[in-house]
C-alpha cells in the first residue's frame, strides 16, 4: 500500500514580507486590510497554478500518462474499454450540463448550477465508489450523481421547482443535493459514524461490504464552521469519511485567496488525518486517489481530505456573471486543461482508439439531449395539495384543515384551469 | 406497582433509560452527557450501562451534535441529543431549520428524521447569561418540526419516550428549574397523545393557558385565586408546534375570559399565537380581551433582577383580575 503522500507546508513568507494578518492603518494607500500582497498569494497559492509539486497527476494536460510510484497501482486494473467509459461518462454530464444551461436560458429551467470543467473530478470520484458507499452531495454534483445511477431527468424536478429532489439516497447511495453550503459535511460525517457503528467498517478486500462515505464541497464551503466541525468529529470518531474538496477557485465572486492562506489539502493535517491535491482534470488521477481515499476509509483508518484542484469554467449557476470578476485570460489558461480533451488526445495517441468511438458516442450524446429536453419540457406542474405532502409523519390536524381548505378554494372557480388542484 | 413518586429529573433519566432498552437504535448524545451524566445528570449513569457508543461524549459544537445527528438518523439511529442551555442551541440552529426540519418534505417521505433535541429551557436559577432563555418560539415557527415542554414528572417521562419513538423530529423543552419537583409517575399507564393540550386544573371562572416551567405558577396562582371564590381553569399546552387548542376553545366558550402565561417575551411568540387563533375561534364567546403575562421584549436580565421578568403569582392573579373587571362593567 503507498504510504502516506507528504504533508509540505508552504514557505514562510520572508521577513521582510508584511504579515497577511497586518491591517494596514486607516488611509494607507497600499492595501486593503487583510488583503495578502502579491508575493504571499504567489507563495500560497498562486504556486499552485499549476497544482503545485504536490498534485497527483496521471495525465497531462497535452494527455501523456505519466507514472506515479505512489498512485499508479490503484489504476493498474483500468483497460482501454474502461478509459472509454470515463471519457463517455464525462462527454455525457457535459452534454446534460450544457442542454440544461440552454434549457435555463429558454426559461424552462428556473436555475441551472453549471459543472462544466469540473467533470474528471466528479467522474474520478464517483466511480471510485462501491455500491455500498454513500455520496453527500452539494448541489453541483451531476457528474457523482450519473456514477450513481441518477438519471438525469431526476436532477431537472429541483431546477425547474416542482420537487426537491425525487430520488431515494438510501437507495442508490446518493444523499438530495443540499444547498446549505457545508451542512452535509456534518450529515455525511453522522452517516459515517452510523457505518462504524452498525460494524460495517474494517474490511477493505475486494468483497467488501464495509462502507465508506464521500462528502462533495467547494472551496468557498471550508470557511464554514460545519466543515470545521465535521474535520473534528470525523477525526475523533475515526469516521470512515472522505472529504472531497472541488477547488474550482471562485465561490461565486470570491477567489480562492479569500477563503485560506494554505492551500486546502493541507489543512487536515492541523485535524489529525492526511489531505492529498490531485488534479482534478484528471479523471485517471481522481480515480486513483479517491480509491486509494476510500480504501483507507472502509479498513478503519479514519477520514481523509482529497482537494481536487480544478476549475468551474462557467458561471456559479445562471444567475451570476462571472465575466464581473474574473478575467478572460484565466478561463483560456483552464481552457488547454479541459479534462475531456486531455483524456480524448490519450485515447487516440495512446491507445488508438477510432473515430468510430467518438462518432457513436456523439449520436448518443445528442440523443441523450434530445431526451432530457423532452421530458423537462413535458414535466408536469404538481397540484397546490402537494404543498401540504410529507411535512410530519404524524400529520397535524392544522396541516390537514389548511391543504383541504386550499384545494376547496381552487375547486370553487367555475374555471377548470384555474381550479387545478389535484391536476 | 408502577406507580412511582420521581422528580422531572429522574423522571427524564427514566424515560431515556427504558427507550434504551427497548430499542437499540436509540443512542444519547452531547456534551458531558456520558462520565458527567449531564450538567444537570438527566442521562446519569445511561453511558456505564449502555456504553460509549450508545452515550456519546461529544466535541463541543452544537451544529455537530445536530448535524451528525442527522446522518446517524439518515443510517438508521434514532438519536437523543442534549443541548446543555436554551442559549447554546442557536449554532445548531442552521442544521435544525436547514436540514432536520426539511428532510422528510424534501424528499418527500422517504426519509424520516427520527431525532430529539432536548433543551433544558427557562430562567429562575440565579444563572449568567445564555443560560435562562425561552426560545421555543423560534422552533415553534419553523414547519417540519414538533416541539413540547413538559411541565411534571409524568408527563416528562411519558411524553420523552413519545418523542423518541416519533419519526418526526422534536425539540423537547425542559422547565430546568422545576427538575426537582416531585411527582407520581405511573411508568405503565397509557399517556395522552404527545401533541395534546390537558386541562390540568379545572374551573369556570376563567381560563389560564400556559406551559412549561410557568405551569406550576399558574396552578399556584389558581390555589390563591380560589380563596377569593374565583374558580380558574389551567391548562397545560404540553404541544408548542402543532398547537392543540381544541380544550383551549372549549375552555374559553364556558368562561369567556383567558389569560395566557409564558416566560419568553411576548412579542411574535407562541402566546402570541394562541391569542390570536382565541379571538379567531371564539369571538362572540369573549367577554374581555385575551390578556398576556409574558416576559419582557427585552433581553433575559441578569439573574438578580430575573424575578421580576419571570412572570409569578402575583403578575397571573392580576392579569385575572383585569379580565374579570370586563365582566363587572358589562
Amino acid at each position: 500500500m503507498p504510504e502516506d503522500p507528504p504533508l509540505d507546508l508552504p514557505s514562510t513568507p520572508a521577513a521582510d514580507t508584511p504579515a497577511a494578518s497586518t491591517f494596514a492603518p486607516m488611509g494607507a494607500p497600499q492595501t486593503i486590510a487583510g488583503t495578502p500582497d502579491a508575493e504571499q498569494v504567489i507563495a500560497g497559492l498562486r504556486a499552485t497554478s499549476e497544482g503545485g509539486a504536490d498534485l497527483v497527476q496521471l495525465l497531462t494536460p497535452e494527455g501523456v500518462r505519466v507514472p506515479d510510484e505512489r498512485f499508479d497501482s490503484y489504476v493498474a486494473d483500468v483497460t482501454v474499454e474502461d478509459l472509454k467509459g470515463y471519457y463517455r461518462d464525462m462527454v455525457l454530464v457535459r452534454r446534460v450540463d450544457r442542454e440544461a444551461s440552454a434549457l435555463q436560458r429558454q426559461g424552462q429551467l428556473g436555475i441551472w448550477v453549471p459543472l462544466l470543467g469540473q467533470e474528471a473530478a466528479q467522474i474520478g470520484a464517483g466511480r471510485a465508489m462501491a455500491p455500498q458507499d454513500m455520496a453527500f452531495p452539494s448541489y453541483r454534483e451531476h457528474g457523482v450523481a450519473w456514477c450513481r445511477g441518477i438519471d438525469p431527468t431526476e436532477l431537472m424536478g429541483i431546477f425547474r421547482g416542482t420537487d426537491h429532489g425525487s430520488w431515494d439516497p438510501r437507495e442508490v447511495g446518493f444523499h438530495l443535493y443540499t444547498i446549505v453550503i457545508g451542512n452535509q459535511c456534518l450529515n455525511a460525517t453522522g452517516w459515517a459514524m452510523a457505518s462504524r457503528l452498525h460494524g460495517k467498517v474494517g474490511d477493505a478486500g475486494p468483497n467488501s461490504t464495509s462502507e465508506a462515505t464521500m462528502v462533495f464541497f467547494g472551496d468557498g464551503a471550508t470557511s464554514q464552521g460545519d466543515v470545521h466541525e465535521a474535520f473534528v468529529w470525523s477525526a475523533v470518531y475515526d469516521s470512515p469519511v472522505v472529504f472531497f474538496c472541488q477547488n474550482n477557485q471562485w465561490a461565486i465572486s470570491e477567489p480562492l485567496e479569500r477563503q485560506t492562506r494554505v492551500p486546502l489539502y493541507q489543512r487536515a493535517q492541523g485535524y489529525g488525518f492526511p489531505g492529498i491535491r490531485v488534479d482534478g482534470n484528471d479523471v485517471l488521477a481522481t480515480l486513483a486517489v479517491s480509491r486509494w481515499a476510500m480504501e483507507q476509509a472502509r479498513t478503519g483508518n479514519g477520514p481523509l481530505l482529497i482537494e481536487a484542484f480544478t476549475y468551474r469554467m462557467d458561471a456559479h449557476t445562471s444567475s451570476d456573471d462571472p465575466t464581473r470578476y474574473r478575467l478572460a485570460d484565466e478561463l483560456e489558461t483552464w481552457k488547454l486543461k479541459d479534462p475531456i480533451e486531455r483524456l480524448r488526445v490519450n485515447l487516440v495517441r495512446e491507445h488508438e482508439v477510432g473515430h468510430e468511438f467518438f462518432d457513436a458516442l456523439q449520436e448518443e450524446s445528442d440523443a441523450l439531449a434530445a431526451r432530457l429536453r423532452e421530458f423537462v419540457t413535458s414535466m408536469p406542474t404538481p397540484g397546490p395539495e402537494r404543498i401540504f405532502s410529507e411535512v410530519y409523519d404524524d400529520v397535524p390536524p392544522e396541516i390537514t384543515r389548511q391543504r383541504d381548505e386550499h384545494v376547496a378554494f381552487h375547486a370553487s372557480f367555475a374555471d377548470a384551469e384555474t381550479a387545478g388542484a389535484g391536476a | 406497582m408502577s406507580t412511582q413518586t420521581l422528580t422531572i429529573a429522574k423522571a427524564l433519566n427514566t424515560a431515556l433509560r427504558t427507550s434504551m432498552e427497548a430499542d437499540p437504535s436509540v443512542i444519547v448524545m452531547g456534551e458531558d452527557v456520558g462520565k458527567l451524566g449531564g450538567v444537570f445528570r438527566i442521562t446519569d449513569g445511561l453511558q456505564k450501562d449502555f456504553g460509549e457508543h450508545r452515550v456519546l461524549d461529544t466535541p463541543l459544537a452544537e451544529s455537530g451534535i445536530i448535524g451528525t445527528a442527522i446522518g446517524l438518523a439518515l443510517h438508521g439511529f434514532r438519536p437523543v441529543c442534549e443541548i446543555q442551555f436554551d442559549g447554546f442551541v442557536f449554532p445548531g440552529y442552521d442544521q435544525i431549520v436547514s436540514q432536520l426540519a426539511k428532510m422528510r418534505y424534501r424528499s418527500q417521505g422517504k426519509l424520516p428524521m427520527p431525532v430529539v433535541v432536548r433543551i433544558p429551557f427557562g430562567g429562575g436559577i440565579g444563572a449568567v447569561e445564555h443560560h435562562s432563555e425561552s426560545p421555543e418560539s423560534l422552533f415553534a415557527h419553523v414547519a417540519g418540526l414538533k416541539v413540547v415542554a413538559c411541565a411534571n414528572p409524568a408527563d416528562a417521562h411519558s411524553m420523552l419516550r413519545q418523542a423518541i419513538a416519533s419519526d418526526d423530529p422534536v425539540i423537547f423543552f425542559e422547565p430546568k428549574r422545576r427538575y426537582w419537583e416531585k411527582g407520581e409517575v405511573d411508568l405503565e399507564a397509557t399517556p395522552p397523545p404527545l401533541h395534546s393540550a390537558q386541562v390540568v386544573r379545572p374551573g369556570t371562572t376563567a381560563t389560564v393557558v400556559t406551559y412549561g416551567p410557568s405551569v406550576k405558577t399558574c396552578l399556584d396562582a389558581a390555589t390563591a385565586a380560589a380563596a377569593d371564590g374565583i374558580d380558574l381553569e389551567v391548562i397545560d399546552l404540553r404541544t408548542l408546534s402543532p398547537l392543540d387548542l381544541r380544550p383551549v376553545f372549549d375552555s374559553v366558550r364556558r368562561t369567556g375570559h383567558v389569560v395566557v402565561v409564558s416566560e419568553a417575551p411576548g412579542e411574535s411568540s407562541v402566546s402570541s399565537e394562541v391569542v390570536a387563533r382565541v379571538q379567531q375561534e371564539c369571538f362572540y364567546s369573549l367577554e374581555a380581551p385575551v390578556l398576556r403575562v409574558t416576559g419582557f421584549d427585552t433581553p433575559y436580565p441578569p439573574s438578580k433582577i430575573e424575578e421580576d421578568f419571570i412572570p409569578d403569582l402575583d403578575r397571573v392573579l392580576d392579569a385575572v383580575d383585569r379580565s374579570l373587571a370586563h365582566r363587572d362593567r358589562g
